[in-house]
């Protein structure tokens, strides 16, 4: 069949045209947004990847040319050079190992934990459910310090508390490839348990009954029906935890570094940090390469399997299965890996906030508030910081976050909104796809590679100084904040704007209502309760970003993630976790308001 | 009050053409069923009519005035063409109150506050659910909502009522009750009703005309009983009237402007002044005789004319009884009022007036001799 006929181009039919197109709210909201989504999303990253071509001013001691050259000379360097091995090779080396033993651990754990508590009749499931997410609220940063805060040794300057215990501890064991891997483990296994728990309570429990009848015992059941329905979520959780903990930059640093073990993240912010920048966005566009490789991986994979929706209208009643004699055994071992995976390192993390020393037990003269209150003693020669509460580093950062935390999630919470209504009012039109596209871009790109494109946009001013360099500005943390979650908030906009028919528009449109009013009238109140549980998730997102925002940050725009991660550094473990305990109590408090009074499930969180 | 013409109207949606040249006139004061199974174009052609699409052909007038202008890239919107809709879904606004549902589209019209108060409780009045006003939409029934839905389409005064499906949410009994509300609503305030329906029951007891779409265009548009009685081609024939219409294959000729039909049951001869415009081909040609089931009657003694037929089974239904028959290998519905029974292989004998069958041209579908 063939599209309407081309119509001769009038005067009278061209000023329609172009007031059919002018006059409506709408197209000229669409305009603006692709717009910005351009500038904020596609010209940063070809920025970036035009700047690994360009010869900057430090490198010109050791090339010939000058600033503003075409060059190869950082590709080289990273593919081709002697330095290749320590560069490139090996910090990725190092990456897929993590990324690979992560998900082989983290996956089986988080689908093992998730038909527990689904499928089975194990007891206590609404309370141990509830522990088995609390992770995946705690930044993964948090938990790499509680592990240093258990397994550190002399090497950190400060005992952690086994070695306080008088343990030897390694360094294999306290730094490295097995605690980042398993520091990510007990992150990421709360992610595939959202995703593969979300599955299997889509799955009809009359799928299962059906098998009894058949005469299956249940391990064939679980073999031949369950698994083979869940296997689509399974899949995902696996190359979704693949490329997350590839890219992950917080818990590599913080166990990595000390005893020289990179991963690509780490090394990208090394170039970076030592004035590196073209070397180091050629990394962070190596990062995003691998990032979005395996997301589409995904999608190629798993797309075309995810038809087995086998949510039904009724039916969803369930029969939990019988764990018989493996009950008691199953339930001892829940308490014992949530003790030690959770309870027991969050407990030393918060009692060594109060340790005089780390590592000397807690006996009562080695129990202080200093770390929390205390005041510089000037007679100290060691001592130069004072408790968190009088240091104004930490007032500071404890502002800046909250400042940055609510603007940006403002920010990104209403224009996740808007997007989603362009994409769902443009579903089937170029507009629709082209915003919904570019709006997915980010979520593409691992946090510290992101950061990396916006530094590379913004430490430079453009246009000839209309638009100024950010660097170093509270704007371009926010600017970061909000692209980075796009994706988030406008795919929770566009479910929210889904669940608005379009007719309810068109009723308005029908009675008179312009475009404003009708957005006014009908669709902002209706979308209020999306918007609000959506808004919180953005919100805690932001609180407990590290990764997102180190690479921009300056002494000037600390915010407490980055301040935790100093201290750390610096070997000041008492105060690092100090801040820690802070940014744990502040996300917890918000999800639990989150959860309460907005009915914001944490499983739609991306974490 | 007001007349609606279509002319020429092409809808696309990318290179799928929905809307297939549309010639439609709605006189003032009709009630217009558009009919045809779904996917057909119908409630597109209702959503250019309202304003909600734009066509990429044709033109469109209102009491003459123009609408469409798809050559000048023209037109008005939707609000400005003095009509109201009422949707499939009914698209009740969730977070408002009945009463500021239906005083919504008055308030934008910036009415005085009295004038308002009056014609939304008149439209709610004359829907019967006016003590329902501060009730939100969730806390109505399905036939509450579908009232309301339509008080807020009427109390703009529209001089065009545009209803989509109105009825297809609602339980069988609610339909029967709402039908006649409609059909009195019509009455009462006289304004044109455009009116979306596959539901061909709907559309025989509701409309002045009907509308008949097939695939993206106008097969028929004809008054209700017109239809019944000689739908224009085999499809439309098929597709009009429960249960559904006996197709009869048999063998025409026309000889001396008659026309001579034969078929197993029985030969027939057909005089010119029934038949339609339609060519007829010359020598023997085949052909479909149409005939309702309640054209055919059934008796248990013979009599002369009568033709001898096989139960197949009985369906007494309460009100009426459902008969299949055989006839040599010819199979037959037949429509009885009242009970009756039946057994399986009784023999009995068929009488049918030649004037009531539809005489269709099996190679082109087309009517070509018309029942009276």
């Amino acid at each position: 069949m063939k599209g309407p006929a081309r119509k001769p181009l009038t005067g009278k039919r061209l000023r329609n045209l172009v007031l059919n197109v002018v006059t409506n709210p709408f197209n000229m909201i669409v305009l603006i947004s692709l717009i910005l989504l351009v500038c904020l999303i596609i010209i940063p990253l070809l920025q970036m990847i035009q700047t690994t071509f360009t010869l900057a001013q430090s490198e010109l001691r050791r090339v010939n040319g000058k600033v503003g050259d075409f060059t190869l000379y950082y590709w080289k360097q990273l593919f081709a050079s002697n330095l290749s091995s320590a560069l490139l090779w090996q910090p990725l080396r190092n990456s897929l190992l993590i990324g690979i033993i992560t998900s082989a651990i983290s996956v089986p754990l988080g689908a093992l934990l998730a038909w527990l508590m689904v499928r089975s009749d194990l007891p206590c499931k609404d309370f141990i459910g509830m522990l088995i997410i609390i992770p995946y609220m705690i930044p993964s940063w948090c938990k790499s310090m509680s592990w240093l805060a258990v397994f550190r040794n002399e090497r950190s300057g400060t005992p952690g508390f086994l070695q306080g215990l008088g343990l030897p501890i390694p360094d294999w064991l306290a730094y490295g490839p097995i605690a980042i891997i398993l520091v990510m483990t007990l992150h990421y296994y709360a992610f595939s348990y959202i995703m593969v728990s979300s599955s299997l309570r889509s799955v009809n429990s009359e799928l299962e009954e059906m098998g009894e009848i058949q005469g299956a015992n249940k391990l064939q059941i679980l073999r031949y029906i369950t698994l083979p329905l869940v296997t689509p979520a399974i899949l995902s959780a696996t190359i979704m935890t693949l490329s997350k903990s590839v890219g992950s930059f917080g818990v590599a640093a913080n166990l990595g570094m000390r005893i020289g073990y990179f991963t690509l993240a780490t090394k990208m912010h090394d170039a970076i940090n030592n004035r590196q920048a073209g070397l180091g966005y050629a990394m962070a566009l190596l990062l995003i390469i691998m990032a979005s490789g395996t997301i589409f991986a995904n999608q190629r994979v798993v797309g075309t399997r995810k038809s087995y929706e086998t949510v039904g209208g009724k039916g969803t009643r369930r029969t939990p299965m019988s764990l018989g004699k493996a009950k008691i055994p199953l339930l001892v071992f829940l308490a014992v890996f949530l003790l030690l995976a959770m309870v027991v390192p969050m407990l030393i993390l918060v009692m060594e906030t109060f340790q005089v020393s780390t590592g000397r037990g807690y006996g009562w003269d080695n129990l202080t508030l200093y770390n929390w209150i205390g005041e510089v003693d000037p007679n100290s020669r060691t001592n130069h910081t004072p408790g968190i509460f009088r240091n104004p580093v930490f007032i500071n950062a404890l502002w800046n976050t909250i400042k940055l935390t609510i603007i940006s999630s403002v920010i990104t919470a209403f224009s996740g909104q808007f997007l989603g209504y362009i994409s769902s009012r443009g579903r089937g039109k170029w507009y629709g796809k082209t915003t919904e596209q570019l709006v997915f871009v980010p979520y593409l790109m691992p946090s510290i590679a992101f950061s990396a494109i916006y530094l590379s946009m913004w430490s430079v001013p453009h246009l000839k100084g209309i638009v100024p360099s950010l660097y170093g500005t509270f704007t371009v943390l926010v600017l970061t904040s909000v692209v980075k979650h796009f994706p988030f908030a406008s795919r929770a906009g566009t479910a929210n704007m889904l669940q608005i028919g379009v007719e309810l528009e068109e009723a308005a449109d029908i009675a008179g209502a312009s475009f404003w009013r009708r957005m006014g009238s009908i669709v902002i109140p209706l979308a209020k309760q999306g918007f609000i549980s959506g808004f919180m998730l953005v919100f805690i997102s932001i609180a407990k970003e590290l990764d997102l925002i180190i690479l921009l940050i300056t002494p000037k725009n600390r915010t407490l993630s980055y301040l935790a991660y100093t201290y750390n550094k610096d070997a000041l473990p008492q105060m690092a976790d100090a801040v820690s305990v802070c940014v744990l109590v502040f996300v917890l408090l918000s999800y639990w308001i989150a959860y309460k009074f907005f009915g914001a499930d944490i499983g739609k969180s991306w974490g | 009050m007001s007349k609606i013409e279509l002319i020429n109207i092409d809808k696309f949606y990318g290179d799928n053409h929905v809307l297939k040249n549309i010639n439609l006139v709605i006189e003032d004061g009709d009630f217009m069923t558009l009919l045809g199974p779904s996917g057909c174009g119908k409630t597109t052609t209702l959503r250019v009519i309202a304003g909600l699409e734009k066509p990429q052909n044709g033109r469109m007038l209102i009491d003459g005035r123009e609408v469409i202008n798809c050559d000048d890239a023209y037109y008005e919107e939707p609000s400005k063409r003095g009509l109201n809709l009422v949707f499939q879904s009914y698209a009740l606004w969730p977070h408002m109150t009945v009463y500021k549902n239906v005083a919504f589209g008055l308030k934008i019209k910036k009415l005085p506050a009295q004038e308002i108060d009056e014609r939304v409780m008149n439209a709610l009045r004359l829907m019967r659910i006016h003590e329902l006003c501060d009730r939100y939409p969730n806390e109505l029934s399905g036939g509450q909502q579908q009232r309301v839905a339509i008080a807020r389409a009427i109390a703009s005064n529209p001089k065009l009522l545009l209803l989509d499906e109105p009825l297809s949410n609602l339980d069988a009994k609610l339909r029967i009750d709402m039908r006649s509300e409609l059909k009195r609503l019509h009455n009462e305030m006289g304004t044109t009703i455009i009116y979306v329906t596959h539901d061909q029951v709907e559309a025989l007891t509701m409309s002045t005309k009907i509308a008949l779409f097939k695939e993206g265009s106008l097969a028929q548009v004809a008054p209700p009983m017109e239809l019944y009685m000689n739908p224009i081609d085999l499809q439309a024939a098929d597709f009009i009237g429960n249960p559904r219409i006996n197709f009869i294959q048999a063998t025409g000729r026309l000889e001396n402007g008659r026309l001579y039909v034969d078929s197993d049951l029985g030969s027939y001869v057909f005089e010119k002044e029934h038949f339609t415009n339609e060519p007829i081909p010359e020598g023997q040609f085949s052909c479909v005789i149409g005939l309702r089931p309640e054209q055919v009657i059934i008796e248990e003694q013979p009599s002369p004319g009568a033709i001898e037929a096989k139960v197949y089974a009985s369906m007494p239904a309460g009100s009426e009884t459902l008969v299949t028959l055989v006839v040599d290998k010819q199979e037959l519905l037949a429509k009885q009022i009242g009970l009756a029974d039946y057994h399986i292989n009784q023999t009995v004998y068929l009488n049918i007036d030649p004037n009531k069958m539809n005489i269709y041209d099996e190679k082109s579908t087309r009517l070509i001799k018309l029942a009276v």
